[in-house]
């Protein structure tokens, strides 16, 4: 076999199963959230469907496939069509420059062959990241334009003015990330943390990243796009079956990446301190770095359902004030104070 | 002229306009949330039982020599405020009282569990039990006759009904140690 095939192969092969993987996580998170929910409120969260409630996914999969699909009358049916699709398709594509282990050489079939941990090694990862997941938001503003619905149209207009708000303080965290590392590819990032990590060196820039993470994946705090007891469901109130279910995998994805995100940003990524001192054989110090990479992003989602159930959602005024006041002032500041630090040591 | 009185909110100190220690203070009230005790009562394994006084459904009690102690006199019907006790008295077959029910119904959909019947029978002879989970496929199910009504005698006269019927009976001190 030629080295084209085979690498075009083994990339074919990784995009499958990330894809997969994130779909199955997916699954697990609509769970999940149920489950902390519930322990939070001092319920049990579902528990009838398989061993503990491990089913309740595919119960609710089962359902989503074979309720009625309503399209009422009055949407616009090109738009209304449209607008899952919009939303899911740039949550799936995030996620393909998130570099989950270290690189690794192996022999096969006569060839050397570098496994990337990582679908595609962008030299420009961040900005692709950042110009994508800006993206999912037409999704939303599409859904709610298309639905012709007042609650709907003010979801999709409030998703849009949160987007643009918090895109400029996330990117000037950003900004002070890739000074430290000097590229905007994620595996330069994720190396340059070697020897502390990012959340150590930029508190404030961390602290900027999450808040304006929380708002672009639309999640409590900042779910004012969906806002159920003012707007009824907001930019999805009219969606029903596969294509509500569209916009939640598009939500959980998002989340997933955003979490994914966080960790290889601020905290090391992949990177576990200390590892190399134990010698450990070269394959058995891959998944440990895989398997810490999957247990940081396993925190930071179950921070993402741990602040949805203890705060109330913000008033829009409040969001904007915190987003233009105090977010984009602080991270200017950051940029500042980053500047000074890389000039002075 | 009315007195307007001026409230000024108190003043924020720095480490709550910051909010990120009041924010942690949250977390941390939510997080220490998640071991504890469930409050749940897992429903058709686990069932609650009332507190004594609850008015379930209806029971028609026996004397202590197993006979029906109503004698139809038709108080209860009477005090029943949503008209949903029919009976039909026929002569009895004892020699210590006239009267007996023949027919002796309750339509358990229109009763409204308030208890005037128990109240207005002179012999004791119907009474409200702890039994709240008695539905049924339909209307003329839920139309509870004589037999039934003495049978939920002979279920509830130990005042274990719960306790004896499922894997675990919660009482209400167990679930909320307030109430």
């Amino acid at each position: 076999m030629s080295l084209e095939l085979l690498t075009i192969l083994i990339n074919a092969l990784k995009v499958v199963v990330v894809i997969s993987l994130v779909l199955v996580t997916v699954m697990i998170l609509t769970l999940m959230e149920r489950k902390i929910s519930g322990w939070i409120q001092n319920r049990y969260g579902p528990n009838r469907v398989g061993w503990g409630g491990i089913l309740q996914p595919v119960a609710d999969g089962v359902k989503f496939f074979t309720k009625e699909d309503v399209i009422p009358g009055h949407v616009d049916r090109f738009l209304y069509f449209m607008a899952p699709a919009i939303a899911l398709v740039p949550a799936l594509m995030t996620f393909a420059i998130v570099p989950f282990g270290d690189q690794m050489n192996f022999f096969l079939f006569g060839h050397e062959i570098t496994l990337q941990f990582q679908l595609v090694d962008l030299n420009v990862g961040i900005l692709y990241f950042v110009s994508i997941a800006s993206l999912g938001v037409y999704g939303l503003i599409v859904g709610g334009f298309g639905s012709n619905n007042k609650y709907s149209m003010l979801g999709g207009l409030r998703s849009s003015a949160q987007m643009i708000s918090y895109e400029i303080p996330m990117g000037l965290a950003i900004i002070a990330v890739v000074m430290l590392s000097g590229s905007l590819r994620l595996n330069d990032v994720v190396m340059e943390q070697a020897g502390l990590w990012n959340v150590v060196r930029q508190p404030l820039g961390f602290i900027i990243f999450v808040v304006a993470a929380f708002a672009e994946t639309n999640r409590l705090p900042f779910d004012l796009p969906e806002a159920e007891q003012e707007l009824v469901g907001g930019y999805h109130t009219e969606y029903s079956s596969m294509k509500f279910s569209s916009f939640m995998i598009a939500e959980y994805s998002n989340l997933i990446t955003s979490s994914a995100l966080i960790t290889t940003l601020y905290f090391g990524g992949w990177q576990v301190p200390g590892l190399e001192l134990l010698s450990l054989p070269i394959w058995l110090e891959q998944v440990l770095q895989i398997l810490a990479f999957l247990v940081k992003t396993a925190f930071f989602i179950f921070l993402y359902m741990w602040v949805r159930w203890t705060f109330p959602r913000f008033r829009y005024d409040q969001l904007m004030n915190l987003g233009w006041k105090s977010m984009l002032p602080l991270a200017l500041l950051n940029i500042v104070l980053t500047g000074a630090w890389i000039a002075y040591f | 002229m009315i007195k307007v009185k001026k409230l000024t909110p108190p003043k924020m100190s720095w480490s709550e306009r910051i909010y990120i220690p009041n924010v942690l203070k949250g977390l941390g009230i939510t997080v220490r949330h998640i071991p504890t005790k469930k409050f749940t009562i897992q429903y058709p394994e686990e069932k609650w039982i009332p507190r004594p006084g609850y008015r379930g459904a209806h029971r028609l009690n026996k004397d202590g020599e197993g006979r029906i102690k109503c004698v139809a006199c038709e108080m209860c019907s009477a005090a029943c405020p949503s008209n949903c006790i029919h009976i039909v008295g026929g002569v009895s077959p004892w020699d210590d009282r006239e009267k007996y029910p023949v027919v002796f119904e309750i339509d358990m959909l229109r009763c409204i569990y308030c208890g005037m019947c128990e109240e207005a029978c002179p012999r004791e002879a119907i009474e409200l039990t702890q039994v709240y989970d008695f539905a049924a496929y339909s209307r003329e199910d839920l139309v509870w006759d004589k037999e039934k009504l003495l049978e939920m005698f002979e279920l509830t006269k130990n005042n274990d009904y719960y306790e004896t019927r499922v894997q675990k009976a919660v009482k209400t001190s167990d679930v909320n140690p307030n109430g």
